[in-house]
């Protein structure tokens, strides 16, 4: 506990309530040097940091808009669609407040690819920003699931199969799915209890839970401090005297004053979309949605938003054809492992044992299961990340040239799965959701090998940067 | 071959779904709405006229209020007089009288809503809601194979008769019989236009002339700011805009200590 300051005879009012407050909540003050003032961040940030400030004021705009929709909304199957038609048109402003919330949503997972791909690029989750990536990966995690579950609200067509859908995937975990998608639904169809249910998780459940996780994952980032484009430690070269890192600057003002220009221009694409294109083609708002949910009218054609689409399409892409090349895969891995494995003695034999055991069970369960596996494992693959690159640098800056490519493929790939998640199922579509759904998980699952190929640039020892 | 593929990519969307619908199901393309009615009062207006005359007798409006008219440039008063039959309030929804029981039983099934209908049957590869039923209120035709005689060139099987067809007067579809361009050896039977069987009130351009006052009226209904919603819009991206360059040059004095 630190001393009982008085303020000079004479002070002005401000210095007289600062001391009044430091007196007694020296916190505020410690927080805001930790965290704004003396919160050293690389100097050359770019284009790429503007996201994690733009998740932050997207997550705001959803809980404050959240906030005023929960006023009007009613979680019951039978009033839940007319009550969203009555905020859209007997509520003042109420459609504003709700396109911002559907917009919002679209632009959530717009603004956290791109996070999550600067983090990709610029080797963001490396030692030691394991753990900031971590929680960022179950915030994006938890993110899937808010959206989803927030989905069915509207309780339009979409919403209905949509919800119905997914959560029969669950229905195809062997021996529990049954029962597990009968309490997730809380009934035996998608109905009044599965809407109440999901509401609650909607606004209360998820939120706090992503909001502990946006908590702890700023906190980790400002333990260990920003990476930056060039993936060098700014911490490694200080100031003598001050101990301040010699590429570090405040954060606040520098980026606090660089953010509000982010801030704008993405308000101007996101107020856009808003007033001028709310349903961004049948993308953002599905066509299907405006039609009451009709339990007994199946629509043609189901397809998830936009933003689940990849993840749908690896979904599909597990065929019973499928699964047969998984287990040839695992097959030559369990084989190549076994004579290059380096391990020895009986050791040597549990790469093949193991191989023969996934491979029975790939055959002995439905496709559809190894469907939902896939999907599921296409984000969870995400969290091993920082332990799946072997490169002996941070950023794509000093990697190999041909790494841009790498990385130029897994995003075409990624857009090219969202693509096929949104049409209907076809021969050719599914053969390229396969290829892809391969690329996907192979540029992970062999990143340990191609990640120590090639010729790497020299890192330089400090940032580099071009005053403006 | 774009023909194929799509006939193809719609024919294997139904694998595994629910119903016996093909690929004709989908109908004709779409004919385009005029867009400029949107922001014309008089056929707006006249727009609502037709759809309390011809439409909310057996369909429901459920989520939209008499009085909303008002943004279409009418008087609670002359809504009053002129377009509320049912002994409805003002302020009331527009809801048909019709039993849902009682439609059920005349028609095999309870009209749908109209408030979205526009909004609703957009589709991403045919065209706007409103191109959609600008074409399907212009092509009904008489199909004696029908239970109501009616069927309709852009809803094939409608459960709707032809509403309207004392102002269009009655047609008959012309099919002929073709080549299959992708197989000669096969015979398709499309569809080349219409006949007329009677005249009806209406000229033929009179009567599209209605069909897209309502047409209009419906596309409004779907979301009544949509006019004012763009307005709006434009005055944001102009402040916007604005703070854009003053948060830019800001942020050029802070960072021009930074070397």
């Amino acid at each position: 506990m630190a001393e009982f300051k008085e303020a000079p005879a004479g002070a002005s009012t401000l210095v007289q309530a600062s001391t009044w407050l430091n007196n007694r909540f020296p916190s505020a003050f410690d927080a805001y040097r930790v965290h704004l003032s003396e919160y050293y961040a690389p100097k050359n940030f770019n284009f790429w940091y503007f996201f994690g400030a733009l998740a932050l004021l997207v997550l705001v705009i959803q809980i404050v808009t959240g906030i005023f929709l929960t006023m009007h909304y009613k979680p019951d199957a039978n009033l839940a669609f007319a009550s969203v038609e009555y905020i859209m048109r007997d509520v003042p402003w109420g459609w504003l407040v709700r396109y911002m919330h559907s917009t919002g949503a679209s632009a959530f997972f717009v603004i956290i690819y791109l996070h999550m791909f600067r983090g990709m690029i610029y080797g963001s989750y490396r030692k030691p920003r394991e753990l900031v990536w971590i929680f960022g990966c179950a915030i994006f995690l938890c993110l899937m699931a808010e959206a989803f579950m927030g989905y069915l609200l509207p309780w339009g067509q979409m919403s209905y199969w949509g919800a119905q859908v997914i959560i029969n995937l669950f229905a195809a975990i062997p021996f529990v799915g049954a029962d597990l998608s009968l309490l997730i639904r809380g009934d035996y169809v998608v109905g009044d209890a599965t809407l109440n249910r999901f509401f609650s998780l909607h606004v209360i459940a998820v939120p706090l839970v992503l909001l502990g996780l946006v908590v702890a994952h700023l906190l980790a980032l400002h333990d260990v401090g920003s990476n930056n484009p060039d993936g060098v430690e700014i911490k490694a070269k200080r100031d003598p005297k001050t101990g301040i890192p010699l590429d570090g600057i405040p954060f606040h003002p520098y980026y606090t004053v660089h953010d509000i220009m982010g801030v704008s221009v993405f308000l101007m694409l996101f107020t856009a979309v808003i007033f001028f294109a709310p349903e961004m083609g049948g993308y953002f708002l599905e066509y299907n949605n405006f039609i009451p949910a009709d339990p007994l009218k199946t629509p043609l054609h189901i397809a998830p938003v936009w933003y689940f689409t990849p993840y749908y399409s690896m979904l599909r892409a597990v065929t019973d054809d499928m699964v047969n090349v998984f287990a040839v895969l695992v097959g030559v891995a369990g084989v190549l492992a076994f004579l290059k494995g380096g391990l020895k003695g009986l050791w040597k034999l549990v790469p093949l044992v193991g191989a023969v055991v996934v491979a029975l069970l790939l055959k002995t369960f439905d496709a559809k299961f190894w469907g939902v596996v896939v999907m599921g494992g296409a984000v969870i693959i995400l969290f091993a990340l920082p332990w799946l690159d072997r490169s002996p640098v941070n950023s794509i800056r000093y990697r190999p040239s041909w790494n841009r490519w790498m990385y130029g493929a897994f995003v075409a790939n990624f857009a090219i799965l969202g693509y096929y998640g949104i049409q209907p199922v076809t021969v050719a579509g599914t053969f390229i959701s396969q290829a892809g759904t391969l690329f996907y998980f192979g540029f992970f699952l062999l990143m340990p090998w191609w990640s120590r190929l090639g010729e790497f640039k020299p890192v330089p020892d400090r940032v580099t940067f071009q005053p403006h | 071959m774009k023909k194929l593929f799509l006939t193809l990519m719609a024919a294997l969307s139904l694998l595994g779904s629910v119903g016996s619908a093909n690929a004709a199901a989908d109908g004709i393309a779409w004919d385009k709405f005029p867009t400029q009615r949107m922001t014309d009062m008089a056929s707006l207006q006249n727009g609502a006229k037709l759809f309390v005359n011809y439409c909310l007798n057996c369909h429901n409006a459920a989520f939209m209020r008499f009085n909303r008219l008002r943004d279409i440039g009418l008087t609670e008063q002359q809504i009053k007089d002129n377009l509320v039959f049912t002994g409805a309030k003002v302020g009331d929804l527009m809801k048909t009288s019709m039993d849902p029981k009682d439609a059920k039983e005349w028609f095999g099934g309870v009209p749908p809503d109209l408030t979205l209908i526009a909004r609703s049957r957009s589709s991403i590869s045919k065209g706007t809601g409103a191109d959609y039923v600008y074409t399907y209120l212009r092509s009904y035709y008489r199909d004696e194979t029908k239970a109501t005689g009616w069927n309709n060139a852009a809803f094939p099987g409608v459960g709707m008769p032809h509403v309207l067809w004392e102002l269009q007067g009655q047609q008959r579809a012309v099919f002929v019989d073709e080549k299959d361009p992708h197989d000669a050896k096969k015979v398709v039977t499309v569809m080349k236009g219409y006949e007329p069987i009677t005249v009806g009130t209406m000229t033929a351009r009179e009567y599209d002339d209605s069909v897209a006052d309502l047409v209009a009226f419906l596309q409004w209904m779907g979301e009544p700011n949509q006019n004012s919603r763009v307005r709006l819009g434009v005055w944001v991206l102009i402040f916007l805009g604005v703070f854009t360059v003053i948060a830019w040059r800001l942020n050029a004095a802070f960072w021009k200590d930074i070397k």
